[in-house]
């Protein structure tokens, strides 16, 4: 039997940090789509309440905390990161593991909007962009969702494949703001 | 141009892709005439002025969206999700 060696999707990419800004990559975790079947968004909404003690999440918002969180992904589907999900969840819901299909990064500093300005075509600022708020948009020429998940700190996620061009991408924009002083 | 989403709010053109006129709403009936498969299929209007055509908000929430704009000044004039569209 062959003893296979786990690596997350920024091993060897990861961390990076660049005038009190940090790019680090989010542990890997249970992450599982969620979409609720028609007509069920409610009971979905209580069931997810009850096992994990989030609601579902509105368009273009999450719910819950870290380590157990549920962050609307698109048009009537949301992502459940963090714990496995309740198989109580099924009856209301179509779940499906992508644990593995996703990279997952976390930026944290003062002045982190500026960073994400060169990269993301939406207003990320604070007073339109709080935290809980969450966005499906492209960063660079990927498609990706953003989270602000503090004051200063957003979650970003994007295709597994991409991990590589999303840390060169944040990194070359993290220099640029660097540069400016 | 800027596309009002539905779901997302107001987003820069690029997160969407062009499908083209509104036509694939209005498709005929399997036991239609020729003449309207034939119109469904290969004939399009091309106005100046305000026309209907569908976007799929590819880079976002991923819904397809009826987008209501104005070729001439490049207005868009309203924007609705086609799944409402067709339920209605």
């Amino acid at each position: 039997m062959v003893d296979l060696i786990a690596k997350s999707p920024c091993d060897g990419l990861l961390p990076k940090t660049m005038d009190g800004i940090s790019l680090t990559e989010v542990e890997m975790t249970s992450i599982t789509s969620v979409a609720p079947f028609k007509g069920r968004e409610g009971a979905l909404s209580e069931a997810l309440k009850t096992a994990h003690g989030m609601a579902f999440p509105a368009p273009n918002r999450a719910t819950g905390k870290e380590g157990a969180r549920a962050v609307w992904f698109s048009r009537g589907q949301a992502v459940l990161i963090g714990p496995e999900p309740d198989v109580a969840l099924g009856r209301f819901a179509a779940l499906t593991d992508q644990s593995d299909a996703w990279s997952v990064v976390r930026l944290d500093g003062e002045g982190v909007e500026e960073v994400l300005a060169r990269l993301v075509p939406i207003d990320l600022r604070p007073q339109s962009f709080k935290r809980g708020h969450t966005a499906r948009t492209q960063l660079m020429h990927m498609t990706a969702s953003i989270t602000r998940v503090g004051e200063r700190a957003f979650q970003i996620m994007v295709f597994r494949s991409m991990s590589a061009t999303l840390v060169h991408d944040l990194e070359t924009a993290m220099e640029g703001v660097a540069a400016r002083g | 141009m800027r596309i009002t989403c539905p779901i997302c709010g107001e987003r820069d053109s690029r997160e969407f892709s062009y499908r083209g006129a509104d036509v694939a709403l209005r498709r005929p009936s399997p036991d239609a005439s020729e003449a309207a498969w034939d119109d469904y299929v290969h004939l399009r209007d091309n106005p100046a002025g305000v026309t209907r055509d569908l976007w799929h908000h590819a880079a976002g929430c991923s819904a397809w969206v009826v987008v209501t704009r104005n070729t001439v000044t490049h207005e868009v004039l309203e924007t609705q999700l086609a799944a409402d569209e067709v339920r209605a």
